[in-house]
Protein backbone atom coordinates (compact mmCIF):
# COMPACT_ATOMS: atom_id res chain seq x y z
CA UNK A 1 0.00 0.00 0.00
CA UNK A 2 2.73 2.44 1.05
CA UNK A 3 4.87 1.27 -1.85
CA UNK A 4 2.18 2.41 -4.28
CA UNK A 5 2.56 5.99 -3.05
CA UNK A 6 6.18 6.03 -4.21
CA UNK A 7 6.58 6.96 -7.87
CA UNK A 8 7.49 3.94 -10.01
CA UNK A 9 10.63 5.63 -11.33
CA UNK A 10 11.98 5.90 -7.73
CA UNK A 11 10.64 2.49 -6.76
CA UNK A 12 12.78 0.85 -9.43
CA UNK A 13 15.89 2.32 -7.83
CA UNK A 14 15.04 0.96 -4.37
CA UNK A 15 16.60 -2.34 -3.34
CA UNK A 16 14.43 -5.43 -3.55
CA UNK A 17 12.62 -6.81 -0.48
CA UNK A 18 15.05 -9.70 -0.28
CA UNK A 19 18.00 -7.31 -0.03
CA UNK A 20 16.13 -5.24 2.54
CA UNK A 21 15.35 -8.28 4.69
CA UNK A 22 19.00 -9.33 4.60
CA UNK A 23 20.21 -5.82 5.46
CA UNK A 24 17.74 -5.55 8.37
CA UNK A 25 18.92 -8.92 9.70
CA UNK A 26 22.54 -7.77 9.53
CA UNK A 27 21.74 -4.51 11.33
CA UNK A 28 19.86 -6.46 14.01
CA UNK A 29 22.89 -8.67 14.61
CA UNK A 30 25.38 -5.81 14.61
CA UNK A 31 23.53 -3.59 17.04
CA UNK A 32 21.73 -5.99 19.33
CA UNK A 33 24.62 -8.22 20.28
CA UNK A 34 27.17 -7.35 22.92
CA UNK A 35 30.76 -8.45 22.44
CA UNK A 36 32.19 -11.41 24.35
CA UNK A 37 35.46 -13.29 24.57
CA UNK A 38 34.03 -16.66 23.66
CA UNK A 39 34.95 -18.14 20.30
CA UNK A 40 32.46 -20.34 18.58
CA UNK A 41 33.98 -23.34 16.85
CA UNK A 42 31.21 -23.94 14.42
CA UNK A 43 31.27 -26.46 11.63
CA UNK A 44 30.86 -25.11 8.10
CA UNK A 45 27.87 -27.33 7.29
CA UNK A 46 24.56 -25.71 6.42
CA UNK A 47 22.56 -28.85 5.60
CA UNK A 48 24.50 -31.71 7.23
CA UNK A 49 24.97 -32.10 10.98
CA UNK A 50 27.93 -33.38 12.91
CA UNK A 51 27.56 -34.78 16.44
CA UNK A 52 28.54 -31.66 18.32
CA UNK A 53 25.76 -30.01 20.28
CA UNK A 54 25.43 -26.52 21.63
CA UNK A 55 27.29 -25.94 24.90
CA UNK A 56 24.93 -26.16 27.90
CA UNK A 57 23.35 -22.82 28.74
CA UNK A 58 24.47 -21.18 25.48
CA UNK A 59 22.11 -19.62 22.99
CA UNK A 60 23.18 -19.38 19.39
CA UNK A 61 21.29 -17.03 17.11
CA UNK A 62 21.78 -17.76 13.43
CA UNK A 63 20.59 -16.13 10.24
CA UNK A 64 20.84 -17.88 6.89
CA UNK A 65 19.97 -16.88 3.37
CA UNK A 66 19.67 -19.05 0.27
CA UNK A 67 19.54 -17.59 -3.21
CA UNK A 68 18.26 -20.13 -5.71
CA UNK A 69 17.85 -20.10 -9.45
CA UNK A 70 14.55 -21.37 -10.79
CA UNK A 71 13.86 -22.65 -14.28
CA UNK A 72 10.25 -22.13 -15.36
CA UNK A 73 9.70 -19.55 -12.64
CA UNK A 74 11.27 -16.69 -10.73
CA UNK A 75 14.53 -16.92 -8.79
CA UNK A 76 14.15 -16.67 -5.05
CA UNK A 77 15.88 -15.75 -1.82
CA UNK A 78 14.80 -17.84 1.14
CA UNK A 79 15.92 -16.92 4.64
CA UNK A 80 15.59 -18.32 8.10
CA UNK A 81 16.55 -17.51 11.66
CA UNK A 82 17.51 -20.17 14.18
CA UNK A 83 17.54 -19.93 17.95
CA UNK A 84 19.62 -22.83 19.19
CA UNK A 85 19.89 -23.52 22.90
CA UNK A 86 22.04 -26.04 24.71
CA UNK A 87 19.64 -27.41 27.33
CA UNK A 88 22.18 -29.96 28.59
CA UNK A 89 25.44 -31.42 27.32
CA UNK A 90 23.37 -34.16 25.60
CA UNK A 91 20.31 -32.20 24.41
CA UNK A 92 20.07 -29.20 22.12
CA UNK A 93 16.77 -27.63 21.18
CA UNK A 94 16.20 -25.18 18.34
CA UNK A 95 13.44 -23.09 16.80
CA UNK A 96 13.50 -21.90 13.17
CA UNK A 97 11.45 -19.14 11.60
CA UNK A 98 11.52 -19.10 7.81
CA UNK A 99 10.43 -16.84 4.99
CA UNK A 100 11.23 -16.21 1.38
CA UNK A 101 11.17 -13.63 -1.38
CA UNK A 102 10.37 -14.79 -4.87
CA UNK A 103 11.55 -12.13 -7.28
CA UNK A 104 8.77 -10.38 -9.22
CA UNK A 105 6.30 -12.00 -6.84
CA UNK A 106 6.17 -11.44 -3.07
CA UNK A 107 7.84 -11.89 0.32
CA UNK A 108 6.08 -14.25 2.71
CA UNK A 109 6.54 -16.02 6.03
CA UNK A 110 6.63 -19.73 5.33
CA UNK A 111 6.48 -21.36 8.75
CA UNK A 112 8.42 -22.62 11.73
CA UNK A 113 10.34 -25.70 12.80
CA UNK A 114 11.17 -27.08 16.22
CA UNK A 115 14.21 -29.29 16.29
CA UNK A 116 15.75 -31.42 19.04
CA UNK A 117 19.04 -33.26 19.01
CA UNK A 118 19.94 -35.92 21.56
CA UNK A 119 23.41 -37.31 22.04
CA UNK A 120 23.05 -41.07 22.47
CA UNK A 121 26.49 -41.98 23.85
CA UNK A 122 28.27 -40.19 26.65
CA UNK A 123 31.81 -40.55 25.39
CA UNK A 124 33.57 -40.12 22.09
CA UNK A 125 33.69 -43.14 19.81
CA UNK A 126 34.83 -43.84 16.29
CA UNK A 127 31.28 -43.09 15.12
CA UNK A 128 29.10 -40.90 17.31
CA UNK A 129 25.32 -41.14 16.92
CA UNK A 130 22.95 -38.28 17.65
CA UNK A 131 19.17 -38.56 17.30
CA UNK A 132 17.47 -35.65 15.56
CA UNK A 133 13.71 -35.09 15.81
CA UNK A 134 11.99 -32.12 14.20
CA UNK A 135 8.43 -30.92 13.88
CA UNK A 136 7.73 -28.71 10.87
CA UNK A 137 4.74 -26.44 10.38
CA UNK A 138 5.35 -24.87 6.99
CA UNK A 139 3.60 -24.19 3.73
CA UNK A 140 4.62 -25.36 0.27
CA UNK A 141 6.19 -21.95 -0.48
CA UNK A 142 9.01 -22.84 1.94
CA UNK A 143 12.18 -22.71 -0.15
CA UNK A 144 14.98 -22.81 2.40
CA UNK A 145 15.96 -26.25 1.06
CA UNK A 146 17.47 -27.11 4.41
CA UNK A 147 16.77 -30.68 3.50
CA UNK A 148 15.81 -32.11 0.12
CA UNK A 149 13.49 -35.05 0.67
CA UNK A 150 11.65 -37.78 -1.19
CA UNK A 151 10.81 -36.68 -4.72
CA UNK A 152 11.41 -32.94 -4.17
CA UNK A 153 12.36 -31.45 -7.53
CA UNK A 154 12.95 -27.95 -8.91
CA UNK A 155 9.60 -27.72 -10.69
CA UNK A 156 7.79 -28.03 -7.30
CA UNK A 157 8.90 -24.47 -6.57
CA UNK A 158 7.96 -22.86 -9.89
CA UNK A 159 4.39 -21.82 -8.99
CA UNK A 160 3.63 -18.40 -7.55
CA UNK A 161 3.67 -17.76 -3.80
CA UNK A 162 -0.09 -17.20 -3.81
CA UNK A 163 -0.62 -20.76 -5.04
CA UNK A 164 2.12 -22.46 -3.01
CA UNK A 165 1.16 -20.93 0.32
CA UNK A 166 -2.28 -22.57 0.15
CA UNK A 167 -0.76 -25.96 0.91
CA UNK A 168 0.16 -26.51 4.58
CA UNK A 169 2.55 -29.18 5.73
CA UNK A 170 2.79 -30.63 9.21
CA UNK A 171 5.75 -32.95 9.13
CA UNK A 172 7.82 -34.99 11.51
CA UNK A 173 11.41 -35.39 10.47
CA UNK A 174 13.92 -37.74 11.99
CA UNK A 175 17.61 -38.05 11.30
CA UNK A 176 20.33 -40.23 12.66
CA UNK A 177 23.39 -38.02 12.76
CA UNK A 178 26.48 -40.19 12.46
CA UNK A 179 29.70 -38.30 12.76
CA UNK A 180 33.35 -39.05 13.21
CA UNK A 181 36.37 -36.84 13.82
CA UNK A 182 39.87 -38.09 13.10
CA UNK A 183 43.13 -36.17 12.55
CA UNK A 184 41.20 -32.92 12.25
CA UNK A 185 38.81 -34.29 9.64
CA UNK A 186 35.11 -34.53 10.40
CA UNK A 187 32.88 -36.81 8.38
CA UNK A 188 29.14 -36.66 8.94
CA UNK A 189 26.50 -38.94 7.42
CA UNK A 190 22.82 -38.18 8.03
CA UNK A 191 20.15 -40.64 6.86
CA UNK A 192 16.77 -38.84 6.97
CA UNK A 193 13.14 -39.99 7.15
CA UNK A 194 10.19 -37.62 6.99
CA UNK A 195 6.50 -38.20 7.55
CA UNK A 196 3.80 -35.76 6.64
CA UNK A 197 1.31 -36.09 9.48
CA UNK A 198 -1.52 -36.67 7.01
CA UNK A 199 -2.14 -40.45 7.07
CA UNK A 200 -2.35 -40.61 3.28
CA UNK A 201 1.18 -39.24 2.78
CA UNK A 202 4.03 -41.77 2.56
CA UNK A 203 7.31 -41.78 4.47
CA UNK A 204 9.98 -39.90 2.54
CA UNK A 205 13.71 -40.60 2.54
CA UNK A 206 16.75 -38.41 2.10
CA UNK A 207 20.43 -38.11 2.93
CA UNK A 208 23.06 -35.52 3.71
CA UNK A 209 26.80 -36.15 3.83
CA UNK A 210 29.55 -33.76 4.81
CA UNK A 211 33.32 -33.68 5.28
CA UNK A 212 35.34 -30.79 6.65
CA UNK A 213 38.68 -29.84 8.18
CA UNK A 214 40.18 -26.69 9.74
CA UNK A 215 42.88 -25.09 7.58
CA UNK A 216 45.30 -25.39 10.53
CA UNK A 217 45.20 -27.86 13.41
CA UNK A 218 47.40 -25.91 15.80
CA UNK A 219 46.35 -22.60 17.34
CA UNK A 220 48.62 -19.63 17.02
CA UNK A 221 49.58 -17.88 20.29
CA UNK A 222 48.09 -14.54 19.29
CA UNK A 223 44.50 -13.43 19.03
CA UNK A 224 43.76 -12.99 15.33
CA UNK A 225 40.92 -12.79 12.86
CA UNK A 226 42.66 -14.22 9.83
CA UNK A 227 44.61 -17.10 11.39
CA UNK A 228 44.26 -20.30 9.41
CA UNK A 229 42.79 -22.17 12.37
CA UNK A 230 39.76 -19.86 12.25
CA UNK A 231 38.74 -21.22 8.85
CA UNK A 232 37.10 -24.60 8.33
CA UNK A 233 36.53 -25.76 4.77
CA UNK A 234 34.58 -28.71 3.52
CA UNK A 235 32.03 -30.08 1.16
CA UNK A 236 28.54 -31.44 1.60
CA UNK A 237 26.20 -33.43 -0.59
CA UNK A 238 22.49 -33.88 -0.07
CA UNK A 239 19.40 -35.09 -1.88
CA UNK A 240 16.22 -37.15 -1.88
CA UNK A 241 15.90 -40.92 -1.97
CA UNK A 242 12.23 -41.25 -2.91
CA UNK A 243 9.45 -42.38 -0.62
CA UNK A 244 7.96 -45.57 0.79
CA UNK A 245 5.83 -46.09 -2.33
CA UNK A 246 8.66 -45.52 -4.82
CA UNK A 247 12.05 -45.51 -3.19
CA UNK A 248 15.12 -44.85 -5.30
CA UNK A 249 16.87 -42.11 -7.20
CA UNK A 250 14.33 -41.52 -9.99
CA UNK A 251 12.63 -38.10 -9.85
CA UNK A 252 14.88 -36.89 -7.08
CA UNK A 253 17.25 -33.94 -6.86
CA UNK A 254 20.81 -33.83 -5.54
CA UNK A 255 23.31 -31.12 -4.70
CA UNK A 256 27.03 -30.82 -4.15
CA UNK A 257 28.15 -27.79 -2.15
CA UNK A 258 31.62 -26.61 -1.13
CA UNK A 259 31.32 -24.89 2.26
CA UNK A 260 33.52 -22.69 4.39
CA UNK A 261 33.15 -21.28 7.90
CA UNK A 262 35.07 -18.40 9.39
CA UNK A 263 35.03 -18.44 13.19
CA UNK A 264 35.89 -14.98 14.45
CA UNK A 265 37.38 -14.36 17.91
CA UNK A 266 34.49 -11.97 18.58
CA UNK A 267 32.22 -15.04 18.66
CA UNK A 268 30.73 -14.51 15.24
CA UNK A 269 30.70 -17.19 12.60
CA UNK A 270 30.28 -16.56 8.90
CA UNK A 271 29.38 -19.45 6.60
CA UNK A 272 29.39 -19.53 2.81
CA UNK A 273 28.23 -22.26 0.48
CA UNK A 274 27.59 -22.56 -3.21
CA UNK A 275 25.49 -25.58 -4.08
CA UNK A 276 25.36 -26.99 -7.56
CA UNK A 277 22.50 -29.14 -8.80
CA UNK A 278 23.74 -32.55 -9.91
CA UNK A 279 20.84 -33.55 -12.14
CA UNK A 280 18.10 -32.03 -14.28
CA UNK A 281 15.62 -32.08 -11.39
CA UNK A 282 17.80 -29.83 -9.22
CA UNK A 283 18.08 -26.07 -9.03
CA UNK A 284 21.18 -25.16 -10.97
CA UNK A 285 22.62 -22.98 -8.22
CA UNK A 286 21.96 -22.48 -4.51
CA UNK A 287 24.08 -19.72 -3.03
CA UNK A 288 23.93 -19.69 0.74
CA UNK A 289 25.43 -17.53 3.44
CA UNK A 290 24.92 -17.49 7.16
CA UNK A 291 25.84 -15.38 10.13
CA UNK A 292 25.68 -16.65 13.68
CA UNK A 293 26.61 -15.57 17.15
CA UNK A 294 26.80 -17.47 20.37
CA UNK A 295 25.60 -16.03 23.68
CA UNK A 296 27.35 -18.02 26.38
CA UNK A 297 25.75 -18.18 29.80
CA UNK A 298 22.31 -17.30 28.45
CA UNK A 299 20.58 -20.00 30.51
CA UNK A 300 22.32 -18.85 33.67
CA UNK A 301 21.29 -15.26 32.97
CA UNK A 302 17.65 -16.29 32.56
CA UNK A 303 17.91 -18.43 35.72
CA UNK A 304 19.16 -15.40 37.68
CA UNK A 305 16.19 -13.37 36.43
CA UNK A 306 13.94 -15.88 38.11
CA UNK A 307 15.90 -15.97 41.34
CA UNK A 308 18.19 -18.94 40.68
CA UNK A 309 21.44 -19.19 42.66
CA UNK A 310 24.45 -17.58 40.98
CA UNK B 1 -30.15 -1.28 31.48
CA UNK B 2 -29.37 -3.42 28.45
CA UNK B 3 -26.99 -0.75 27.16
CA UNK B 4 -25.27 -0.61 30.55
CA UNK B 5 -24.99 -4.42 30.60
CA UNK B 6 -23.64 -4.44 27.04
CA UNK B 7 -21.09 -1.81 28.06
CA UNK B 8 -19.85 -3.69 31.12
CA UNK B 9 -19.92 -7.20 29.65
CA UNK B 10 -16.84 -6.84 27.43
CA UNK B 11 -15.09 -4.77 30.14
CA UNK B 12 -15.78 -7.55 32.63
CA UNK B 13 -14.38 -10.15 30.26
CA UNK B 14 -11.24 -8.12 29.81
CA UNK B 15 -10.97 -7.80 33.60
CA UNK B 16 -11.39 -11.52 34.15
CA UNK B 17 -8.90 -12.22 31.39
CA UNK B 18 -6.40 -9.77 32.91
CA UNK B 19 -6.74 -11.32 36.38
CA UNK B 20 -6.38 -14.76 34.82
CA UNK B 21 -3.22 -13.68 33.00
CA UNK B 22 -1.74 -12.17 36.17
CA UNK B 23 -2.47 -15.35 38.17
CA UNK B 24 -1.02 -17.45 35.35
CA UNK B 25 2.05 -15.20 35.22
CA UNK B 26 2.63 -15.47 38.97
CA UNK B 27 2.36 -19.25 38.74
CA UNK B 28 4.79 -19.43 35.84
CA UNK B 29 7.28 -17.13 37.61
CA UNK B 30 7.00 -19.16 40.81
CA UNK B 31 7.55 -22.39 38.94
CA UNK B 32 10.59 -20.95 37.16
CA UNK B 33 11.95 -19.67 40.48
CA UNK B 34 11.70 -23.09 42.10
CA UNK B 35 13.16 -24.75 39.02
CA UNK B 36 16.05 -22.27 38.88
CA UNK B 37 16.87 -22.94 42.55
CA UNK B 38 16.71 -26.70 41.98
CA UNK B 39 18.96 -26.41 38.94
CA UNK B 40 21.40 -24.23 40.92
CA UNK B 41 21.56 -26.76 43.75
CA UNK B 42 22.03 -29.62 41.30
CA UNK B 43 24.82 -27.69 39.54
CA UNK B 44 26.71 -27.27 42.82
CA UNK B 45 26.43 -30.98 43.53
CA UNK B 46 27.63 -31.85 40.03
CA UNK B 47 30.56 -29.49 40.30
CA UNK B 48 31.83 -31.29 43.40
CA UNK B 49 31.56 -34.71 41.79
CA UNK B 50 33.08 -33.72 38.44
CA UNK B 51 36.61 -34.38 39.68
CA UNK B 52 35.67 -38.05 40.05
CA UNK B 53 35.41 -38.20 36.25
CA UNK B 54 39.20 -37.81 36.02
CA UNK B 55 39.59 -41.25 37.56
CA UNK B 56 37.55 -42.78 34.76
CA UNK B 57 40.29 -42.26 32.15
CA UNK B 58 41.58 -45.63 30.88
CA UNK B 59 45.21 -46.48 31.85
CA UNK B 60 46.40 -46.25 28.22
CA UNK B 61 44.95 -42.75 27.89
CA UNK B 62 46.49 -41.68 31.21
CA UNK B 63 49.95 -42.60 30.00
CA UNK B 64 49.87 -40.52 26.83
CA UNK B 65 52.64 -37.94 26.65
CA UNK B 66 52.01 -34.30 25.91
CA UNK B 67 53.75 -33.49 22.61
CA UNK B 68 53.99 -29.82 23.61
CA UNK B 69 55.43 -30.30 27.07
CA UNK B 70 57.62 -27.33 28.01
CA UNK B 71 56.72 -25.46 24.82
CA UNK B 72 56.09 -21.82 25.78
CA UNK B 73 54.35 -21.11 22.49
CA UNK B 74 51.92 -23.92 23.28
CA UNK B 75 51.27 -22.42 26.72
CA UNK B 76 50.41 -19.09 25.10
CA UNK B 77 48.22 -20.71 22.45
CA UNK B 78 46.57 -22.89 25.09
CA UNK B 79 45.88 -19.79 27.18
CA UNK B 80 44.16 -18.19 24.23
CA UNK B 81 42.09 -21.31 23.59
CA UNK B 82 41.21 -21.58 27.29
CA UNK B 83 40.00 -18.00 27.28
CA UNK B 84 37.89 -18.64 24.20
CA UNK B 85 36.37 -22.01 25.02
CA UNK B 86 36.73 -22.83 28.72
CA UNK B 87 36.76 -19.61 30.74
CA UNK B 88 33.02 -19.13 30.47
CA UNK B 89 32.40 -22.22 32.64
CA UNK B 90 35.65 -22.58 34.59
CA UNK B 91 36.26 -18.89 35.23
CA UNK B 92 38.70 -16.50 33.60
CA UNK B 93 41.34 -17.51 36.12
CA UNK B 94 40.48 -21.23 35.97
CA UNK B 95 39.40 -20.96 39.58
CA UNK B 96 35.89 -22.22 38.87
CA UNK B 97 32.57 -20.52 38.19
CA UNK B 98 28.90 -21.31 38.59
CA UNK B 99 28.93 -23.91 35.81
CA UNK B 100 32.35 -25.52 36.05
CA UNK B 101 34.73 -26.57 38.83
CA UNK B 102 38.10 -25.04 39.62
CA UNK B 103 40.98 -26.35 37.54
CA UNK B 104 43.48 -25.16 40.11
CA UNK B 105 42.49 -27.90 42.53
CA UNK B 106 44.91 -30.68 43.34
CA UNK B 107 42.75 -33.30 41.57
CA UNK B 108 43.30 -31.52 38.25
CA UNK B 109 46.82 -30.28 38.77
CA UNK B 110 48.10 -33.70 39.87
CA UNK B 111 46.42 -35.47 36.95
CA UNK B 112 48.63 -36.72 34.12
CA UNK B 113 48.56 -34.82 30.79
CA UNK B 114 46.93 -37.88 29.24
CA UNK B 115 44.12 -37.81 31.81
CA UNK B 116 43.41 -34.14 31.13
CA UNK B 117 43.50 -34.74 27.37
CA UNK B 118 41.12 -37.68 27.70
CA UNK B 119 38.69 -35.70 29.87
CA UNK B 120 38.77 -32.77 27.46
CA UNK B 121 38.15 -35.04 24.49
CA UNK B 122 35.29 -37.03 26.05
CA UNK B 123 33.78 -34.36 28.26
CA UNK B 124 31.74 -35.27 31.31
CA UNK B 125 28.44 -35.24 29.47
CA UNK B 126 26.20 -36.42 32.29
CA UNK B 127 27.55 -33.62 34.50
CA UNK B 128 27.26 -30.87 31.92
CA UNK B 129 30.71 -30.73 30.33
CA UNK B 130 30.45 -31.13 26.55
CA UNK B 131 32.89 -33.16 24.48
CA UNK B 132 35.65 -31.02 23.00
CA UNK B 133 36.86 -33.33 20.27
CA UNK B 134 35.68 -30.69 17.82
CA UNK B 135 38.92 -28.90 18.63
CA UNK B 136 41.73 -30.56 16.67
CA UNK B 137 44.03 -32.81 18.70
CA UNK B 138 47.00 -30.36 18.76
CA UNK B 139 44.71 -27.61 20.12
CA UNK B 140 43.51 -29.90 22.91
CA UNK B 141 47.13 -30.64 23.82
CA UNK B 142 47.83 -26.90 23.82
CA UNK B 143 45.04 -26.43 26.37
CA UNK B 144 46.48 -29.24 28.50
CA UNK B 145 49.90 -27.55 28.32
CA UNK B 146 48.35 -24.31 29.50
CA UNK B 147 46.52 -26.04 32.37
CA UNK B 148 49.74 -27.64 33.50
CA UNK B 149 51.51 -24.29 33.39
CA UNK B 150 49.11 -23.22 36.15
CA UNK B 151 50.59 -25.93 38.36
CA UNK B 152 53.06 -23.70 40.21
CA UNK B 153 50.43 -21.02 40.63
CA UNK B 154 47.87 -23.49 41.85
CA UNK B 155 49.86 -23.96 45.07
CA UNK B 156 48.75 -20.46 45.93
CA UNK B 157 45.44 -19.81 44.14
CA UNK B 158 44.97 -16.63 46.19
CA UNK B 159 47.74 -15.01 44.19
CA UNK B 160 45.61 -15.41 41.06
CA UNK B 161 42.44 -14.19 42.66
CA UNK B 162 44.10 -11.18 44.23
CA UNK B 163 44.59 -9.58 40.82
CA UNK B 164 42.30 -6.79 39.75
CA UNK B 165 38.93 -7.99 38.44
CA UNK B 166 39.72 -6.81 34.92
CA UNK B 167 43.05 -8.56 34.65
CA UNK B 168 43.13 -12.13 33.44
CA UNK B 169 45.21 -14.83 35.03
CA UNK B 170 46.16 -16.22 31.67
CA UNK B 171 47.82 -13.02 30.55
CA UNK B 172 51.02 -13.12 32.63
CA UNK B 173 51.58 -16.64 31.36
CA UNK B 174 50.90 -15.62 27.80
CA UNK B 175 53.47 -12.87 27.47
Amino acid sequence: MVARLIPQRIRRKLPSRAVLVNVIALIFFLFCCRPSLVLAQESPYIVSYDHYLEEPGSLEVEYFSTFGTQRGGNDFDAFWTEFEYGATAWWTTEVYLAGQTTFNDSTIFTGFRWENRFRLLQREHLVNPVLYIEYENTNAADKILKEVEGHDVESDYAASNAVLRQEHDHELEMKLLLSSTFKGWNVAVNPIVTKNLLPSEPWEFAYAIGASRPLALKASPNRCNFCRENFIAGVEMYGGLGDAQSAGLHDTSHYLAPVVAWNLPSDWTVRLSSGFGLDDNSHRLLLRWGLSREFSGFGEMVGRLFGGRP
Amino acid sequence: MKTLFAFFLPTGRIGVATIGLVVFGINVCGTFRVLAQEVGAAALKHKRSTYAALAEAPPKAKERKNPFEGDTQAVAAGGKLFEQHCANCHGEKAGGASQGPSLLREEVQQATPGTLFWTLTNGVVRRGMPVWSKLPEPERWQIVTFLQSLNSRSLNPQSLNSQSPNSQAVKPVLH
